[in-house]
């Protein structure tokens, strides 16, 4: 294996933007709503295309405008057909992000033809030509998706830090958030929001398949090590980066035993954060299917469920 | 009581958009014309009702009868389609501070990673406001809240590891913490062990001895007239409110329950059972 101060770059992307999207991917698989995060993550394509045929630049703060745009209207025309169309909201985000989505990829085909914008990475993204891309930043040229990602990472951490009382309360309970003055509804676009900047940001280096693995994956696995939220977002963060940097070391090396010349960092990320999530599923203190199986051996089934009991506080 | 005068639709004035002078502030909650429709489709029609102040208010009906729709309009929690309720005076926005609201158990994810201390701690939320973290000393409240329902030793126990009645006694503690004058209960009975029920008509009790007034959604028609002092008869419409003694008549609950058999017999039951 050949490690260069490039592969380092492209570890600290891939741990910036998986940690970035851990955070508000926990208080989606919270609220049940780890499919809009596919929704959001597809829909903000044709606010990034308008964006970008508008300004004519890739210039960061108008691609995450339209966004930001975007994703907001995502939710709400999944909230406006779920009320009026009578369906359900699974359904309803069916309809309103494929929609977006193809807008998107037409708008994007029409706009291939003089600019660097590819539908294919869109998809899956180029994490191993971001550090390419770079900028000056105090004598240092450092990759622009790594400054854009450590932003987006330092807003989720400032929003989630200010509000988690509120967030926590409005995950939970939204009725009770609204009759005590916390309008859930702010907050619920609050958080669409933050995924949709998020996955913008993270968009570039992964692309928008594997952004819902770095939404929903971590968060997932967090939430089978731990019945505490603060905890959750915790072990979140730290499955996220551990996922970014096997990932990119499992780029490195697995192929080489298959006989390839190399995979994609990003994927390779999104199967290193699934077989985490595995191991968490198997050997969890609380669920886990193994360490049951070896408890239930031990006790007997009366002492297992007192002894998750104590466990659990 | 004053039932009659409060309570016949001809003292009021259609439809008045202003709360009327003749009423007396102190009236925990007064609804006056009040109309819910969901998909166009009523769900209640045209409320009247003033609950007054310090009782233990039932509300019993059938199951779609509006009850649980009832609490929320109260509490802005849906549109109202006309009318409007006021608490003690004011609308719901100006007068949060007063009221406390037990949801339905089921309303919420009890595999949410938080514990039981946690959740009570919400009910202190409001008087926080926004970004402010819960203090030491509202975690103590949470914890007296918690022992006043008999379960402080479960305070740091995750919420799906406890049973239904210690779940409901969450709730209960919760509210507590909001230190409310008026409580809007959605069937806190429902599903609870009977130590439990015990434990939560004493706090009713208890509540209502301090001058509280509570709002109980309620299922079980045997045990309506021993919990509650004051009754309100839904279903759709206010079929009857006033005194338990007066309103809870077979003639009433058959207006109620309607062509529901199964469930006059068990009111028949229930009334031959209890005396009036």
């Amino acid at each position: 294996m050949n490690w260069t101060g490039f592969d380092t770059w492209i570890v600290v992307i891939g741990a910036l933007c998986a940690a970035a999207c851990a955070l508000p991917g926990c208080f989606l698989v919270l609220r049940k709503m780890s499919m809009m995060g596919d929704a959001i993550s597809h829909a903000v394509l044709p606010g990034l295309a308008i964006a970008f045929l508008i300004t004519g630049t890739r210039a960061s703060v108008a691609m995450f405008l339209g966004a930001a745009i975007a994703g907001v209207l995502t939710a709400l025309f999944t909230q406006w057909i779920t009320r009026f169309g009578n369906v359900d909201r699974g359904a309803a985000m069916g309809i309103v992000f494929t929609t977006l989505f193809a807008i998107g990829l037409l708008l994007i085909r029409q706009a291939a033809d003089h600019v660097d914008l590819d539908p294919g990475c869109v998809l899956y993204g180029a994490i191993e030509l971001t550090p390419l891309d770079t900028i000056a930043l105090g004598g240092f040229d450092i990759p622009r998706a790594a400054l854009v990602n450590g932003i987006v990472l330092l807003l989720n951490l400032v929003i989630i830090g200010l509000l988690y009382k509120e967030l926590k309360l409005s995950s939970f309970d939204p009725d009770l958030a609204d009759t005590l003055g916390y309008s859930s509804e702010f907050l619920h676009y609050l958080l669409m929001t933050m995924v949709a900047v998020t996955t913008v940001a993270a968009f570039e280096s992964v692309g928008s398949i594997i952004v819902i693995a770095m939404l929903i994956v971590p968060p997932a696995t967090a939430l089978l090590l731990t019945h505490d939220l603060f905890k959750m977002l915790i072990i979140a963060v730290v499955a996220a980066v551990l996922a970014a940097v096997t990932g990119h070391l499992g780029a490195l090396v697995v192929p080489g035993w298959l006989g390839f010349e190399s995979t994609t960092t990003s994927g390779m990320i999104a199967l290193a954060a699934g077989l985490i999530f595995t191991l968490a599923w198997l050997f969890s203190p609380y669920e886990g299917i193994l360490t049951r199986r070896f408890r239930e051996g031990v006790r007997e089934p009366d002492s297992l469920s007192a002894n998750t009991n104590t466990k659990a506080s | 009581m004053h039932s009659e005068s409060l309570n016949t639709q001809s003292t009021f004035p259609a439809r008045n958009t202003e709360p009327r002078p003749e009423h007396p502030p102190e009236i925990p909650l007064a609804i006056h014309d009040l109309t819910v429709a969901y998909h166009r489709k009523p769900v209640l029609w045209d409320i009247e009702l003033n609950i007054p102040e310090g009782k233990l208010v039932g509300i019993v009906g059938p199951n779609g009868a509006g009850k649980s729709t009832l609490l929320k309009a109260c509490l802005d929690l849906v549109p109202l389609t006309s009318g409007w309720a006021h608490i003690y005076g004011k609308p719901y926005r100006k007068n949060r501070h007063r009221v406390a609201y037990v949801p339905q158990r089921e309303s919420v994810d009890w595999d949410f990673p938080v514990n039981a201390l946690d959740v009570v701690a919400m009910g202190a939320y409001r008087r926080l406001g926004w970004f402010r973290r819960v203090s030491k000393s509202e975690t103590e409240r949470a914890m007296d809240a918690l022992e006043q329902v008999g379960i402080g030793h479960l305070a740091l126990r995750q919420i799906s590891q406890l049973s239904g009645g210690q779940q409901q006694r969450v709730f209960l503690a919760r509210a507590l913490m909001q230190d409310a004058d008026l409580y809007l209960m959605d069937e806190p009975f429902a599903a609870v062990d009977a130590a439990t029920e015990e434990a939560i008509v004493e706090l009713l009790r208890k509540l209502s001895d301090r001058g509280k007034t509570c709002l109980v959604v309620h299922h079980d028609l045997a045990t309506v007239t021993t919990y509650f002092d004051w009754l309100v008869l839904i279903n759709m419409r206010v079929v009857a409110d006033g005194p338990s003694g007066e309103t809870f008549t077979r003639e009433n609950l058959q207006k109620t329950y309607g062509g529901k058999l199964n469930l006059l017999e068990k009111a028949a039951e229930a009334l031959r059972s209890t005396p009036l």
